[in-house]
């Protein structure tokens, strides 16, 4: 009995701290803005849609990646993952998580433009030196 | 003996938790987050010791029995006496730091006395039992400490970054850890798969722990509100 109690209080409050976790690494880049060029390639200018995140994850994927990206994209990616299958389960039973987790797949999405803007970034500081005599 | 696999897990935990160290000591964090990092080095010591122990006397060895679970629980009362320097540092202002410290050894010695009580009752290897069930409490008291220390941090509206990831991340460790103990209890029968997840989880905190030091600046701030689950 005192397992059971044990295991569901931890399964509880590990979702809550994974949540508060995976929003805390998107919060610091809801604030920046997208680059000119980011904007034009993926169509998001001031705030992206749900279901933009896959879109700018396959463009993500056509950079070279920058090794100080994977880990948060891994850990965003899951976030992502998770909330789809809230989106596709309970939410369909309480119309106002399927409205948060739509705004938190959003923000995911952002995210994922955000990087992919420091990556544009970062292959043209690559070619850049690469160029230099 | 372990597998490649355990091997690998092993050692890149045991990298990570280096990595952490170096990294405070870059980013000048080892002053500040002093119990944290003498945690995480008792954790690279105690790994290396592991190794020797179970390179000389074998997995099924009783010296690496003993010496896993005995070092297990002198680390996890570390990482308990660290998270209640996660509470000096929150409540820092309040000047709540001899309460806090007053509060984490009462908590300690409660639990202790409640693992024995426990024990008392249904065993006869007395002491090595109470180390294994000493550690399973603590990691689930230390979690209930950690959802109170982050209620603290939301109302308190503690806004250092870094410092909230920390936390955050010694929650989802002490989640992940109570949760697999208490599967171990529940499927007695499926106790090697469950153990076998050990490692896995462990690597989890130094891998947050490295990248809060590494990734974020000291000085970097964020709304805390924005953060929680439940409003």
């Amino acid at each position: 009995m005192m397992a059971v109690v044990i295991l569901v209080c931890s399964l509880i409050l590990m979702l809550q701290f994974f949540v508060s976790y995976c929003r805390s690494l998107i919060a610091a880049s809801a604030k920046e803005p997208l680059p000119l060029e980011v904007q034009e390639v993926t169509g998001i200018s001031r705030s992206a849609s749900a279901d933009d995140f896959s879109r700018v994850i396959q463009l993500l994927n056509l950079c070279p990646e920058r090794p100080e990206d994977r880990s948060q994209l891994r850990v965003v990616g899951a976030y992502y993952r998770l909330l789809g299958f809230v989106r596709s389960t309970i939410a369909l039973f309480a119309p106002s998580l399927k409205a948060w987790a739509d705004r938190e797949r959003a923000l995911c999405a952002y995210f994922a433009a955000v990087t992919l803007g420091r990556r544009i970034a970062f292959s043209r500081n690559l070619l850049a030196q690469q160029m230099l005599p | 003996m372990p597998g490649p696999l355990q091997y690998f897990i092993w050692f890149s935990c045991t990298l990570l938790e280096v990595a952490v160290l170096v990294c405070a000591y870059r980013r000048q964090a080892i002053r500040q987050y002093f119990l944290l990092n003498l945690y995480i080095s008792c954790e690279v010591i105690a790994s290396v010791v592991r190794f020797e122990i179970l390179h000389h006397y074998g997995l099924l060895s009783l010296n690496y029995a003993y010496f896993y679970y005995y070092s297990d629980a002198l680390l996890t009362i570390l990482l308990f006496l660290a998270l209640s320097s996660l509470y000096s540092q929150v409540f820092g202002e309040l000047n709540a730091g001899r309460y806090v410290q007053f509060g984490a050894l009462f908590l300690l010695s409660a639990t202790a006395l409640f693992s024995f009580a426990v024990v008392q009752q249904s065993s006869a290897k007395l002491l090595s039992h109470f180390v294994f069930e000493l550690s399973q409490n603590l990691y689930f008291v230390g979690l209930v400490l950690t959802y109170i220390l982050w209620a603290a941090i939301l109302k308190l509206r503690e806004t250092r970054t870094r410092l909230i990831q920390i936390v955050l991340s010694l929650g989802i460790y002490f989640s992940l850890y109570a949760a697999n103990y208490a599967l171990r209890n529940l499927y007695p029968s499926m106790e090697s798969v469950f153990q076998s997840l050990n490692p896995l989880i462990g690597c989890f905190l130094p891998f947050a722990w490295a990248y809060a030091f590494w990734r974020i600046p000291d000085d970097a701030r964020l709304e805390p509100s924005r953060l929680a689950v439940i409003r």
